[in-house]
């Protein structure tokens, strides 16, 4: 079976060139530089059908970007993303319209992505109707389904987001994003702004609508807890690359990237009491200036000489688990 | 036993809208000793930050403080005239924001505010000040205390931010610090970076602090003592283990079934169901019966009033859940 999503070697470059004021202060001598950051550094995973992936990582280690690109909103600066198996530059304009509409995205903050100014029933019913899903005479049916579907009143059809409460505003985006009868859902930090109670009401809604209609997640979050409750298999980012990627079950229950480990050992949990918190030292390097070799090293306990050295590539080590970290390819002692 | 560094007693804080009175914090009592971390726990519009607030005597029109005493080191705070109060906040009581721009003045130098704070509570120079300021950089593990003392906030990270705002807090060796969800915005690893420079600074300075968050897994990983608030009332306080293992308190119980990682991966969560109610059309009797599983005729009709369950543990509550043991 092909996988639904595979992304290989993919890559976002943002460049900054010096505009025409340090242009001409660079002929008095000054040294402005073009600016590169490699905002996702050769990204290759898949995402089967009916899965659920998780993407960890902290804040500035591109897992937005990813998400964006998965999305179609950001154009790849390198490597290839793969639909049902077709690239994007193979793509006919009617799998590019598939890809388009089969992957959907729901937003971190509820309160910045819906319209103010539309009603939910717009919100919710413009783009199927768009799109030629329905007939606009069925949106009002159609719509009041889908708002069932996410534990919301059909009542609510002509009401204005500002009525709504931040849990409900994020049902309502999740309407709008199944709507679209979509394949693979990205959700961006979905959960992140709401309350714990509405939290969990919100994760139970995911697990739901992923068994009624099968639906893969590419979940992205910086929250341990919900990543571990929720997918099958987890992808571990650090500063733009991928460091580990195996099932929730191994990368839980046992980690191997230095990383992975630091994070896993740092996140608080109910069941850890008078936690004595022994964090890693320093703080996530720019990504304008990443350190030589492997990006985490500064930072490593076990860092050896040759981390500095070379970029590990993430591949499977002594017991077949996918890490970037050469200590666990086994080529050092 | 150890006087408490802060004793609170009934506080009552009213906002006056448009739609009537609002009480924020209602009938609120808590105590903290000294080099005690008490975690007050609650979700948006609980009253945990107002409580904080208003211990600080920080409550500004429409809103004020309608009742109750705040007792530091035994001398009640609301008798104070502002100019004492004035004088206590940053010196014996500081407190600790979210964000740390809300403390931090953008236009200023680091070094700028460090001394007028240390020079607006002590009779010092102005050379003695900056090595103060410096020292305080350094114990809160910032690297080369001295430069940075001439940066300005916004070519520091976020989570350096926040360590200069500790390092200001903790600079005149307060008897409390309140910290208003101060890890929130945090990624994990500077949380976490954060969280073991205040456990070894406070520990050994026998500093209280008041911990307010949302997340009750730090308060787990942190807290010697913790009270869940709701709709502006502490429905339920004890020591951190005995409540997280041994919740009384229906909604206690459904925050800690909330968190993902209570329970094993594949099972459901139980959530509590509904929404946080409005401060304005708060129900007559207990706030949280309209989401309570176990919620009687008495719940929707009468306020459960504080009750000590056994030495340490106070609740609020008509049907407390079985306690083990």
């Amino acid at each position: 079976m092909t996988a639904l999503l595979s992304l290989r070697a993919l890559s976002q470059t943002y460049v900054s060139t010096p505009d025409l004021a340090e242009r001409m202060a660079n002929l008095a001598g000054a040294k402005y530089r073009e600016l590169r950051v490699r905002a996702v550094n050769e990204v290759s995973f898949d995402v089967a059908e009916g899965e659920v992936v998780g993407l960890v990582g902290e804040s500035g280690c591109g897992k937005s970007t990813l998400g964006r690109m998965v999305v179609g909103v950001e154009t790849p600066s390198g490597g290839t993303l793969a639909w049902r198996g077709a690239t994007l530059e193979e793509m006919t304009p009617e799998q590019r319209r598939q890809w388009e509409l089969e992957v959907q995205m729901i937003f971190q903050d509820p309160f910045a992505s819906l319209n103010p100014r539309m009603r939910v029933e717009q919100i919710i019913g413009e783009a199927p109707v768009v799109h030629g899903l329905i007939k606009r005479t069925e949106r009002r049916d159609y719509v009041a389904e889908l708002l069932g579907k996410v534990g919301l009143g059909a009542d609510i059809m002509s009401r204005y987001p500002h009525q709504f409460s931040g849990g409900q505003r994020q049902r309502i985006g999740i309407a709008r994003a199944l709507a679209l009868r979509p394949k693979l859902i990205v959700c961006d930090e979905a959960i992140s702004a709401l309350d714990v109670s509405i939290q969990a009401q919100v994760l139970n809604l995911f697990e739901d609508l992923r068994a009624e209609f099968g639906f893969a997640y590419l979940f992205i979050s910086h929250d341990l807890g919900a990543v571990e409750h929720i997918a099958d298999r987890v992808a571990i980012m650090y500063l733009g690359r991928l460091v580990e990627i195996g099932t929730a079950d191994e990368v839980f229950e046992n980690p191997r990237h230095p990383y992975t480990r630091a994070l896993l050992a740092e996140a608080p949990r109910i069941d850890r009491r008078g936690q004595d918190f022994t964090p890693i030292e320093g703080e996530i390097p720019s990504p304008l200036d990443p350190p030589p070799g492997c990006a985490f090293h500064p930072r490593c306990a076990r860092a050896t000489q040759a981390c500095k050295g070379a970029m590990p590539e993430l591949r499977a080590g002594r017991d077949g688990r996918r890490t970037a970290c050469i200590l666990e390819h086994g080529e050092q002692p | 036993m150890i006087a408490p560094v802060l004793s609170v007693r009934n506080l009552v804080t009213e906002f006056d809208t448009r739609a009537g009175t609002v009480t924020a914090v209602d009938g609120v009592s808590l105590d903290v000793g000294p080099g005690e971390v008490l975690g007050i726990v609650g979700e948006s519009g609980s009253g945990k930050t107002i409580t904080g607030f208003s211990i600080l005597g920080l409550i500004d029109k429409p809103g004020r403080i309608a009742g109750g005493e705040v007792l530091l080191n035994g001398q009640d705070l609301r008798t104070l005239p502002e100019a004492a109060m004035q004088k206590l906040r940053g010196d014996r009581i500081a407190m600790i924001f979210q964000d740390p721009m809300m403390t931090l003045n953008p236009v200023l130098r680091i070094d700028t505010q460090m001394v007028e704070t240390i020079r607006a509570h002590r009779d010092v120079s102005p050379a003695r000040a900056r090595d103060m300021a410096a020292e305080a950089l350094g114990l809160v593990g910032i690297p080369s205390p001295v430069e940075r003392l001439r940066t300005y906030p916004h070519e520091m990270s976020g989570g350096m931010r926040q360590r200069v705002v500790i390092a200001i807090a903790l600079m005149l060796e307060p008897d409390l610090i309140i910290a208003d969800e101060p890890t929130t915005a945090l990624d994990v690893t500077i949380q976490s970076q954060i969280l073991s420079e205040m456990q070894r600074l406070l520990a050994a300075r026998k500093t209280a602090l008041i911990w307010i968050t949302h997340d009750l897994t730090v308060v787990a990983g942190l807290a010697h003592r913790v009270a869940v608030m709701y709709a502006g009332r502490i429905v339920e306080t004890g020591p951190v283990d005995d409540l997280l293992d041994r919740p009384a308190h229906p909604y206690t119980q459904g925050l800690i079934s909330s968190i993902p990682s209570s329970v094993p991966r594949g099972e459901r969560l139980v959530p509590i169901k509904g929404m946080t109610p409005s401060l304005i059309s708060l129900p007559r009797g207990c706030a949280f019966a309209p989401r309570c599983p176990r919620a009687s005729e008495t719940c929707h009709n009468a306020r459960p009033e504080a009750e000590d369950i056994s030495e340490a543990r106070s609740l609020r509550c008509f049907h407390p859940l079985e306690m083990a043991q």
